[in-house]
């Protein structure tokens, strides 16, 4: 029952794919903006090195390796759609889920401390960055979860299996947020 | 009539040779209204919904700027329907004037009602590509609607901080006194910004991919091209503005310092954020525009668009231009003073493609069979006014000439006479011209011609005087000037006079309109398939099209532009005719 | 033009005469355009039994009629912005020498200003601190140094078309010479609250006598050496 206009293609690219790519871009703008108003003000401040020390770098770590092993299974998600293989794929996704929810747990046990020893998001400036950073990346990382499930759902009957590269690309874009997140914000100190 | 059988996998490019039909009739004919009329993914639905919505909010952008003039006409004076208008509510009627006329009027009228209405039918397809994203569009846009018009009743009353919202004004209730209507305020605008990028995915991909076979990218009507450059141009600027403005809001409930100098934070950041969106964003509304004027002057001089690639290379151009220009708002803002030479330079290098499409718009009248119907007396109108407009802005950026008319009437009678064309004159080129499509009736002649004539000469009488006002030095949004003996002087309270008259006037004649609207729409003459005798495709389509659009999918042979073809009888060629 | 101020600082004139530079290009291309384009309206108005041409616009002869103009256009483009950088060089990016600096906080929503007294400088015990009212001495130069005690404010005086914003947390200085005596309006130039709109200042520029007069007579007022008035 899908519109013609949805499965045409007339530069060859699956119109999910080409939607997914404008989605992407328009999310870099957004997170590029705010990481540029975030360096501009680190320049003038050379004390945000002596805030950031406080960031609990090995968690920081423990939740890249999270998202990158995440990001793997995401690939062998699409790996298994291509082979028409749906219920692997979304046993794949489930993975893919589930780290998002260890990212998840990692970070609320961060900013749990954090905010137990008075570090808050109106502590400082470069906290107030920390927080609406990581917290807009973790808004993100939850709506890709959420949007996972629902294809994991469709892919455990075989129905549209284009959207398990979808949501995966996606959420390589989200693991890549959070690359260059970590050194911002943990590393350079 | 089959659908072709589609594979789940990725699509491979090529063209189903079985498409003949729209989806099954069944489809649409036992909805009931709810699902019919609230909750359609029909995409002329849709455009329907974005159109009605943004009417609505012209008439209440209108009763603010009806309030706000009288009061700068009659100081002090009871306004009828309103009530006194104190400084507090004068900023406040400013404030929301701005922002409904840009989010709420001039982008969903300009992109989301023309794009969603035209982009499927132009390009020969049924729907756009993602219809249930369109939907989900619509209400995130319905929600940011509702929480506006909140902002405007609650206790401290609506946010008045202007539409560029700076901080600290913005971020602290301590200096707006209206903490709620501010931060409601923020709430609707980002909703409108997100609502947008959700629609725009869908005129880029439904763009690129669900054309007609054998439509090439330079057989797309220049109106698509112009939504689709105007949607890149926003996504590309709203992202930092989305950033600033969670920023903004974590400054106005959490107590952040984003924008606050006393604890390390910055107020020009939030305005350099703004601009950067803020500039673009007026090529966003421009380009749309273009594109209506440029279908109706091709229609009714019965011409090749002279130059369709200028024109495209030209709307291009003026967008990446679009983004280098930001800081022209900003010269005496305390940015760097070696800064403002750039900008000087960039701003009045963009005068450059905007004046080359306007010549071109202007070449294409040449040798032309000009039928002065009603749409072709709003596009015209639109060229000859987005001059006047256009020129002017070059005194404001040259940095020099701006130090002195920097926030005075004359930067407010440029960008009106920039947007009043853009908002209100193009869109009623639009609705006139599309309207036998839309709603399968024909409007009144008569009466839009008398609309025409009663709009036209009143604006300029609302604006020639604004800008004299602001070669006086007369400075903006301040409710009342009996306080400046400079500018408390009769003959400049003439031309406040003049200005609130000539307003009232123009207002009164949109009654004309909505009474031609309503009644053509209900008991017009049935008008006919193509009842201009044009060759875009969505005059192959019944007036109105059904859902689906098409009894037969279209194929294309050639641009849309081919009248007055040589050695041909008639003098119009449409798109879909085998040759 | 009556209503239009007078040119009562050193740079206004300059500023004046780049408005009337650009306006006799715009003018001259403003009103070239619309003629043609309504002449164009008026001789191709749809006649009996005459069919349109068929004219494409991408012949080079055709291209020629657009970007010819728009080479012109380019030229007269370069003059615009040579003329603003020098206009905007002089007023905003240089500091002539002063002989006297004020001091001009604003707040919401009012105008405070400290002058520099007899002996010329600011942060000394002859200052003077007057609010909404600036007096100035006919033929010397100013600095100006502009603060802000909350919102971004913007000191605006147009018969010295001057005009700079207040931005709080920094001190912006900036630099005119008053060559009129006479009144002038202070306006606010960017939007501040509620009272935007009610925080009128006035300038008064005074011969060196009438100037020196004044220095004496507040001097001896309330108001001498009030301490600098500087935001957290």
């Amino acid at each position: 029952m899908k519109p013609i206009a949805t499965t045409r293609s007339a530069t060859g690219i699956p119109t999910g794919r080409l939607a997914v790519w404008w989605l992407i871009a328009s999310e870099i703008v957004i997170f590029g903006g705010l990481l540029a108003s975030y360096v501009m003000h680190r320049i003038g401040h050379a004390e945000f090195g002596d805030y950031a020390a406080h960031t609990n770098t090995w968690a920081g770590a423990l939740n890249t390796l999270v998202l990158l092993t995440s990001s793997l299974s995401a690939v062998l998600a699409h790996e298994a759609a291509e082979k028409r293989d749906g219920p692997r794929a979304a046993r794949m996704l489930l993975f893919t889920i589930l780290g998002g929810a260890v990212f998840l747990v990692v970070k609320g046990f961060e900013w749990t401390t954090e905010i137990r020893h008075g570090f808050t998001i109106t502590t400082n400036m470069f906290w107030s960055f920390y927080y609406t950073a990581a917290g807009l990346h973790a808004l993100h990382v939850i709506a890709g979860m959420i949007a996972m499930a629902f294809v994991a759902r469709g892919a455990l009957a075989n129905r549209e299996l284009q959207r398990v590269e979808l949501v995966g690309n996606y959420w390589h874009f989200v693991d890549i947020v959070w690359i260059f997140l970590f050194p911002l914000l943990y590393i350079a100190k | 009539m089959a659908q072709p059988a589609i594979e789940e996998t990725p699509g491979s490019g090529t063209r189903h040779a079985e498409e003949t039909s729209a989806p099954p009739a069944g489809h649409g004919e036992h909805e009931g209204f709810v699902k019919k009329y609230l909750f359609s993914t029909d995409h002329k639905m849709i455009a329907k919904q974005y159109l009605f919505t943004g009417m609505f909010m012209a008439l209440i952008g209108a009763f603010m700027v009806y309030a706000f003039r009288v009061q700068l006409a009659f100081p002090g004076s009871h306004v009828p329907g309103f009530g006194v208008v104190g400084p507090n509510e004068y900023n406040a009627l400013v404030t929301n004037h701005g922002s409904i006329m840009v989010f709420w009027v001039a982008m969903p009228v300009l992109i989301a009602a023309f794009g969603n209405y035209l982009i499927p039918l132009m390009l020969g397809c049924d729907d756009m590509a993602f219809p249930r994203l369109n939907r989900l569009s619509y209400q995130v846009f319905f929600l940011s609607v509702v929480v506006l018009l909140i902002s405007l009743f609650v206790p401290g009353g609506g946010f008045g901080g202007a539409w560029t919202a700076y901080p600290p004004l913005s971020s602290k209730a301590e200096y707006s006194l209206t903490p709620l209507g501010s931060t409601l305020w923020l709430c609707a605008v980002i909703l409108e910004f997100v609502a947008f990028l959700i629609g725009g995915i869908n005129f880029v991909t439904t763009t690129m991919n669900s054309r007609a076979p054998g439509m090439k990218l330079y057989d797309i009507p220049i109106v698509v091209w112009m939504i689709v450059i105007a949607t890149l141009v926003f996504m590309a600027s709203v992202g930092p503005l989305v950033a600033g403005a969670v920023m903004l809001l974590f400054d106005q409930l959490l107590g952040t310092a984003f924008y606050d100098p006393t604890r390390g934070g910055d107020p020009l950041l939030w305005q350099h954020l703004f601009w950067f969106f803020g500039h673009p964003e007026v090529y966003v509304v421009l380009l749309p525009a273009c594109g209506i004027v440029a279908e109706v002057i091709t229609v009714f001089s019965r011409k090749k668009l002279f130059g369709y690639k200028t024109v495209l290379y030209t709307a291009f151009a003026t967008g990446i231009v679009s983004f280098f220009v930001w800081a022209h708002h900003q010269f005496v803002a305390g940015i760097d003073p070696r800064m403002a030479n750039v900008f000087t330079a960039t701003t009045v290098i963009i005068s450059l493609p905007v004046a080359e499409m306007i010549f071109v718009y202007v070449a294409t009248l040449y040798g032309g069979s000009i039928r002065l119907t009603t749409p072709m007396l709003w596009a015209l109108a639109f060229i000859a006014e987005f001059i006047i407009g256009g020129v002017t802005g070059l005194f404001l950026g040259a940095s020099g000439s701006d130090i002195y008319l920097h926030d005075t009437y004359f930067v407010l009678a440029h960008f009106h006479y920039t947007f009043v064309p853009i908002a209100i004159i193009s869109v009623f080129a639009g609705i006139t011209y599309w309207f036998p499509k839309m709603f399968g009736r024909h409007m009144n002649e008569t009466l839009g011609k008398i609309h025409f004539w009663g709009t036209i000469i009143p604006f300029n009488g609302i604006f020639i005087p604004l800008f004299l006002l602001g070669l006086a030095g007369q400075h903006r949004r301040i409710y009342s000037y009996e306080g400046f003996p400079e500018l408390a002087r009769p003959e400049l309270q003439q031309l406040r006079i003049i200005a609130t008259v000539s307003l009232i006037v123009m207002l009164s004649f949109q009654l004309v309109f909505l009474f031609n609207f309503v009644r053509s729409m209900l008991r017009g003459r049935t008008a006919e398939r193509n009842p201009w005798k044009a060759n875009t495709l969505e005059w192959v389509a019944a007036s109105p099209p059904p859902h689906g659009n098409f009894e037969t999918m279209p194929v294309v042979y050639r641009g849309p532009y081919e009248y007055s073809v040589p050695g041909r009888d008639e003098d119009y060629w449409p798109q879909n005719q085998p040759a | 033009m009556s209503g239009y101020p007078s040119a009562a600082s050193s740079y206004a004139g300059d500023i004046d005469g780049l408005i009337l530079f650009i306006a006799v290009l715009v003018f001259f291309w403003g009103i070239l355009v619309e003629l043609i384009f309504f002449g164009f309206i008026f001789k191709f108005r749809e006649k009996k039994g005459q069919k349109a041409q068929y004219v494409t616009g991408e012949d080079k002869r055709q291209k020629r009629w657009i970007s010819i103009p728009h080479a012109l256009v380019f030229v007269c483009d370069v003059f615009i912005i040579i003329a603003a950088v020098r206009v905007w060089a002089d007023v905003k990016q240089t500091l002539p020498k002063p002989d006297a600096t004020v001091r001009v906080i604003s707040q919401q929503w009012a105008w405070t200003f400290v002058h520099p007294g007899p002996d010329g400088a600011l942060d000394t015990a002859d200052d003077i601190t007057t609010v909404d009212d600036l007096h100035l001495e006919l033929g010397k130069t100013y600095h100006y140094e502009l603060e802000s005690k909350d919102v971004v404010h913007s000191f605006s005086v147009p018969a010295f078309r001057l005009k700079q914003d207040a931005v709080p947390g920094r001190t912006i200085r900036g630099w005119f010479r008053p060559i009129q005596e006479g009144t002038f309006d202070v306006q606010c130039a960017e939007i501040c609250g509620i009272g935007h709109g009610l925080m009128p200042a006035i300038v008064k520029v005074e011969s060196p006598a009438e100037h020196a007069r004044w220095m004496e007579e507040a001097g001896r007022g309330a108001l001498a050496a009030a301490p600098r008035l500087r935001a957290p």
